[in-house]
């Protein structure tokens, strides 16, 4: 058996120790995607993880290069296919920031309401995955009944569950009817309170979900910062760092909501920062919902947004302007800038380098988890077999991103 | 230039471009300010310095991400592109540094312990060398795999293609086979950077020739008694078209009782006029008549 390392016995010299090398995944329930894990055990303790990935490489960043940059906005929707709209927001961030234009306040406000119901979308998915890895089934099935009405949002604003591809450079694609603001504003007020409350009330002060979590993966102050960490893995750690409090985009200034933070940065800290940030979301939805003025939801520059379809029937110049933006796409002048937002998982950043053309240079993407998953080795070490899965819940990793 | 867009907004710190270009020193190449993100390019023996430089006494805490990006037509092709992020002074800084596929770059895992994947990403997509990383193995491309893809010499569609084969009962692997070309579309418009010539324009580049056609006598140009006398011709006889009009046409259909044939126009009027005004007396079975009779002579001769 390869791997097995044998080892004389100091002691009685009759008896041998060994040391077990195996495989975690590349397909186990637990991984959350395809993820392989070299574990060095001893016993059941761990003593080396040495994590493979890349088995979900799919060379976004080539192909986006070869696509105009209209084109290559659907790959993001496909990195983190559990917050699709939060990846797109860094990626058009970028080109506006590259751009210069201005967006309007209606999209602005749109882009934010959405990007906040993404993430409490990805938050449903990850907590009840979490608890589920740990033993737990029917919080899940709740928590998955509120992805749903997330998912039936996202459809009733882009026409699409899951890939929207809705933000888009300049604003939004298309504007909002006016009862899906109404919906979202009841459904956030009542079924996400109740429901939410009711499938946490089983778990957060549940025992043996605790000794599960509490003091599992602990990782101080300083680590988190050498480990390049971000989102609710550095928050758990005590540290305020929120980009969109330290780092405002769109309207995110204009917005009222806390930071939560742990205070032992464990794994029960990481899964209760998010439980609380589902919270602030929910504030953040209602300040929207509130202060959003009517107007347009898309940049009036007619040389990166496309006119209306009305207008496209009457004006020529509107028919020219469609036509170009769809087969030429727009240029953006040459320059390179990164833009990182807060994704659900963390900083999620686009380093966008344009050479003046229609496409991108190069857009080297920034995903969440690697650096998180590059830590497990380190999380790990020391603990039992059956800590590594809170661990690797904990760091909410997808390998649509993490591999790209 | 006025701000417009809603991207990120980072905190402004004075005199930050000059504090660390001094800090520098000889390090420094290059140090720009662009879309209020700030570049450094330094030299490549430096980077441990200038970074470590920069997280101990500037306070850059941490190292958010390391991109390649190759540029083939450089002397020295590839950039690897550091991202520091400072929490204290809420402030990000971009540095960067030159090299090529044989020139290692300095490690920086002595410094952040999260480099090591993301220069083994560098390595594993362009072939950069980091020399000091003990743990330089790929990691994004499949086990086995050869070639660096994000080279921008590296074909979009690879150069091997895997399969599970039937008769071997395994994955193998074969070069790339495509059923149709890659279909890469050429949108620029050709007064945008365009390489492609436009008919005609190839004249332009054409040399003088060496002796020039003139036409300085009627023998050159064609002209003389003989051309008068052909000009003076007719030259066409009636279009072969308005010759053979009618005759050689698909005949209408039968009439029917339900539909019957059309009354035949008087004259040779092209004119509608006569045929849209409504007629004071309408008689149908009259109307009826001359088809009837059409239809009848026709029968005659077939017969």
């Amino acid at each position: 058996m390869s791997g097995l390392t044998l080892e004389k016995s100091p002691t009685t010299g009759d008896e041998t120790i060994s040391n077990y090398t195996i495989n975690f995944g590349p397909q186990h329930p637990a991984a959350h995607g395809v993820l392989r894990m070299v574990m060095e055990l001893d016993g059941e303790i761990i003593e080396r993880i040495d994590p493979h990935v890349g088995l979900l490489h799919r060379g976004t960043e080539k192909l986006i290069e070869h696509k105009t940059y209209l084109q290559a906005l659907p790959y993001f929707d496909r990195l983190d296919y559990c917050s699709p709209l939060c990846m797109e927001h860094s990626y058009v961030l970028a080109i506006e920031k590259l751009l210069n234009i201005e967006v309007p306040e209606r999209a602005q406000y749109l882009r934010v309401l959405f990007a906040e119901l993404t993430r409490i979308c990805n938050h449903m998915l990850n907590i009840g995955a979490h608890v589920m890895d740990v033993g737990a089934m029917t919080p899940n099935l709740w928590v998955f009944e509120l992805r749903e009405d997330c998912m039936n949002f996202f459809e009733r604003a882009s026409g699409a569950r899951m890939h929207s591809a809705w933000f888009r450079p300049g604003g939004v694609h298309q504007d909002v009817p006016l009862k899906l603001l109404t919906d979202i504003g009841d459904w956030v007020d009542t079924r996400l309170p109740e429901l939410f409350g009711d499938a946490m009330s089983l778990v957060t002060d549940n025992r043996i979900f605790k000794q599960r979590n509490v003091d599992i993966g602990v990782v101080s102050k300083e680590d988190a910062l050498a480990w390049g960490f971000s989102g609710p893995m550095i928050r758990a750690a005590g540290i305020p760092w929120d980009l969109r409090k330290s780092q405002p985009y769109d309207v995110y200034d204009r917005m009222e909501f806390d930071i939560p933070v742990g205070t032992n940065s464990d794994c029960y800290d990481r899964f209760m920062v998010r439980v609380k940030e589902v919270y602030e979301s929910a504030k953040i939805i209602k300040q929207c919902l509130a202060e959003m003025p009517e107007g347009p939801i898309a940049s009036d520059d007619r040389k990166v947004s496309p006119p209306k379809r009305g207008e496209m029937k009457q004006s020529m110049e509107a028919l020219i302007h469609h036509f170009k933006l769809y087969t030429e796409g727009f240029h953006v002048p040459a320059g390179e800038v990164y833009v990182a937002t807060e994704s659900p998982k963390g900083e999620f950043g686009v380093y966008l380098v344009s050479d003046g053309s229609n496409k991108p240079y190069r857009c080297k993407i920034r995903p969440t988890a690697f650096s998180h998953l590059q830590a497990m080795d380190f999380m790990c070490k020391g603990h039992m077999l059956p800590d590594a899965i809170p661990v690797l819940c904990a760091i909410d990793v997808v390998f649509g991103e993490s591999d790209r | 230039m006025t701000v417009l867009h809603p991207a990120p907004k980072i905190s402004t710190l004075t005199n930050i471009r000059e504090t660390l270009s001094q800090a520098m020193g000889d390090h420094l190449l290059e140090a720009r300010e662009e879309h209020g993100e700030f570049l450094f390019s330094v030299k490549r023996e430096a980077i441990d310095d200038v970074l470590r430089m920069l997280r101990d006494e500037h306070g850059y805490q941490q190292l958010m991400e390391i991109a390649g990006v190759d540029y083939p037509s450089r002397a020295e092709r590839f950039e690897v592109v550091y991202m520091l992020l400072s929490v204290t002074k809420n402030h990000r800084v971009i540095v960067k540094v030159q090299t090529d596929a044989e020139t290692p770059v300095p490690t920086v895992t002595n410094l952040w312990p999260n480099a090591g994947w993301l220069e083994r990403e560098v390595f594993d997509l362009f072939g950069v060398l980091f020399s000091g990383n003990t743990d330089l193995r790929r990691i994004l491309t499949d086990y086995g795999f050869e070639g660096h893809p994000f080279r921008k010499d590296f074909p979009l569609t690879g150069y091997s293609e895997l399969r599970y084969s039937e008769d071997e009962k395994r994955v193998v692997y074969e070069p790339v086979e495509l059923a149709q070309e890659l279909r890469t579309f050429d949108f620029l418009s050709p007064w945008e950077g365009a390489d492609y010539v436009l008919p005609g324009d190839e004249k332009a580049e054409m040399p003088p020739v060496a002796d020039p056609k003139v036409t300085d006598s009627p023998k050159d140009t064609g002209a003389g008694p003989k051309t008068d006398e052909k000009a003076a011709n007719k030259v066409s006889e009636g279009s072969p078209a308005e010759k053979d009009a009618g005759e050689d046409r698909t005949p209408p259909p039968a009439p029917t009782e339900d539909r019957p044939a059309r009354a035949k126009r008087k004259g040779k009027t092209t004119d509608t006029k006569a045929a849209t005004t409504p007629r004071k007396t309408v008689e149908p079975n009259k109307a009826n008549v001359a088809p009837a009779d059409d239809a009848g002579a026709s029968g005659d001769k077939a017969e």
